[in-house]
Formats: structure tokens, sequence, C-alpha cells
């Protein structure tokens, strides 16, 4: 009676012990984002935000950039909204900045309120065709790109993706690459520290 | 007829990458009459549009519009929009998807010159799947008329 209690006891124990040593171990990104050898110098543009300040894509370079086409006709562009704008608070330290390319045809007086609206926290340009064929066409919103430190693309998700841990897993990949011409930093550290914050 | 359709390409379906407007059909109507038009659309399957009235303001509801003349387009009817949920929306989205139709009143003014006429109009629409949504887009369509 007593050897069946303790068999279970010991598989409950062991399962903790595991779930535990799992949860505790650097996260360590999925390989989503291409190797460095396949990626693709990111187009330059020039746009103008919600200001009217000029935004050149130039001026990211040394940041890894989280590039979002979207729309505010577009429902599931409005889903990845919060999620970047959480990413863009949790990593703007680490060399991290969200832009935002809205394709409105009706131009700001479309997208000003509705990123009043939402709280927005990233910078938004307003894009046109010209740049949306610099990507490919970006033929469906929401189109989202990230681009490495040294202005190259990374990733692509064409398509509302399954979970903000997507982009997260990727953005903590790239910020945790070693920048060219740097030392080689201890290995998932990022990773570690994000996920101890989570 | 013949020439009109000839020198019309609108006379045959109009087709986008998700939307299909079927030709439509011949309409004869009497200077002073009405008559009612029906312009049938085919949507992909797994895509929808906007319905005319949808739940959101900043969505882009399908909108029909036609020319001033030579008819007078005196109403246009959406059929009823199904309610319905998606992956991307925490509340049902009012939407048309798979075939439906939407009619137009037209009314022939007792002035109208008679014979065969053109009436030239635009869809606007704006498409999603479950995931994606493509740009809004304007459709030509156009109806062959003889006004009698």
């Amino acid at each position: 009676m007593l050897k069946p209690i303790l068999a279970g006891l010991c598989v409950v124990t062991a399962s903790v012990f595991l779930w535990t040593a799992c949860s505790y171990a650097p996260t360590t990104a999925k390989a989503a984002v291409k190797a460095e050898k396949d990626r693709k110098v990111a187009p330059e543009f020039t746009l103008k935000d919600a200001n009217g300040q000029t935004v050149h894509l130039v001026d990211y370079k040394g940041k890894v950039v989280l590039l979002d086409f979207w729309a505010t006709w577009c429902a599931p562009c409005k889903v990845e909204i919060p999620w970047f704008m959480e990413f863009e608070q949790t990593f703007k330290d680490k060399g991290f900045s969200v832009l935002g390319v809205s394709m409105d045809e009706d131009g700001w007086s479309a997208v000003k309120p509705y990123i009043q609206d939402l709280k927005v926290n990233y910078r938004i340009v307003l894009g046109n065709d010209q740049v949306g064929s610099l990507y490919g066409g970006v033929d469906s919103l929401p189109t989202t790109f990230l681009i490495d430190r040294q202005g190259k693309i990374a990733s692509v998700h064409i398509g509302l993706s399954r979970g903000k841990e997507d982009f997260k897993n990727d953005i903590i990949n790239l910020l945790d690459a070693p920048r060219a011409g740097a030392r080689v930093p201890s290995r998932g550290a990022l990773a570690f520290f994000t996920r101890a914050n989570d | 007829m013949f020439l009109l359709a000839a020198l019309s390409p609108s006379l045959r379906a109009q087709t986008t990458n998700v939307l299909t407007v079927a030709p439509s059909e011949h309409v004869t109507i009497k200077r002073g009459a009405s008559a009612d038009v029906k312009l049938k659309l085919e949507l992909r399957p797994g895509f929808h549009v906007n319905s005319d009235k949808p739940t959101d303001d900043y969505l882009i509801p399908l909108k029909l519009t036609w020319s001033k003349d030579p008819l007078q387009a005196e109403q246009v009817t959406y059929p009823k929009p199904q309610m319905e949920k998606y992956d991307f929306s925490l509340t049902p989205l009012s939407v048309f998807s798979g075939n439906f139709e939407i009619v137009t009143h037209f009314k022939a003014p007792s002035s109208a010159s008679p014979g065969p006429v053109m009436m030239n109009g635009k869809l606007r629409y704006q498409a999603c799947n479950n995931k994606e949504c493509l740009a809004p887009k304007n459709l030509d369509v156009a109806i062959a008329v003889d006004i009698q």
C-alpha cells in the first residue's frame, strides 16, 4: 500500500524539481531569426512622424528595430499594438525601438486620434506605397520586420502572430547577439535578465 | 448592345484577388419607371469584408455608389450582415462573406433619352481573413441598361 504512494511522491518530487530547474534556466530564444549571412539590408526610407519630424531608418542603426506596417482599419494590427508598447517599455534602454509605419490613405487625420486613443508609446510614421514596395509590397497587414543592430532584416512576421512570445523571443535573440566588433558578452545574459523580470 | 459590351470591359465579371462581382443581368427600364438591380458578389473562402455598418468606427464599411446619370440610384440595400468572431476580435464583427447580393433601386427620369446606356459605379471594400487584412479597394462596376 505504501509502495505506490512513495513511488507517486517520487514522481511528483522529480517533476517539481525538473519544472523548477527548467523555469530558472536561461531562456534560449528559438531560432526564428535568419542566420546573419542570410539577412538583407533593410531598405532606407525617410518619412514624417506625428510631430512632423523627419525620420530616417538609418538613424536607428546600432539598435534592434521592430518595424511594424499597420493601419487603423486593420483589426489584427490592433491586437499587436499593446504587445509592441510593452516591448518598447521593457527593452528601450537595451538598444531597442519600435517604429510603426501607418499605411492609412487618410493620413494623420485618421492616425492621430487612433494612436492617442490607444496611448501608443512608440514612434509612428506615415507610410506610402513607395516605402511598402521597398519592403516587398506589404500586401497584407500587419507585416512586421525585425531589424538587427547592423540594419539588416532578421525576421518577417506576416499577419497576426500566434502570440507576443514569438516577437519577444526574436527581440531577445537579437539584443543578446554580439555587437559587430564588440567583445562577445556572456551568453544568454539578457535573456536571463528578461526572464527574471517577467 | 453587343457594341456596348465590347466597349465596356466592366460588363465582364470584375475580380480582385479576393472579390468577384458577377456580370450584371441585362436591365430594361421604361422612362419614368423604376427597377431593382442585383449586384452579385463572391468572396474567396476564408475572407470577409466589413458590412455597410461595421461595429467599430475605424473599420471601413462596404459601400456601393453610382454615377448620377443616366439613371437615378434611389436606394442601395445591403444584405443582413453576419456577426462573426475572429481570432483578432474580442467581440463579434459585422461582416459579409461567401456569396451575397447588393440591390440598387434605380429610377429612369422621364426626360431620359431612350436607348442602350451604361450605369457606372464604384464598390469600396476592405477584406480580411482571420489573421491579416488587405488594403481597401475601389472596384469599378457597371450595368448595361436599355431605356425604353
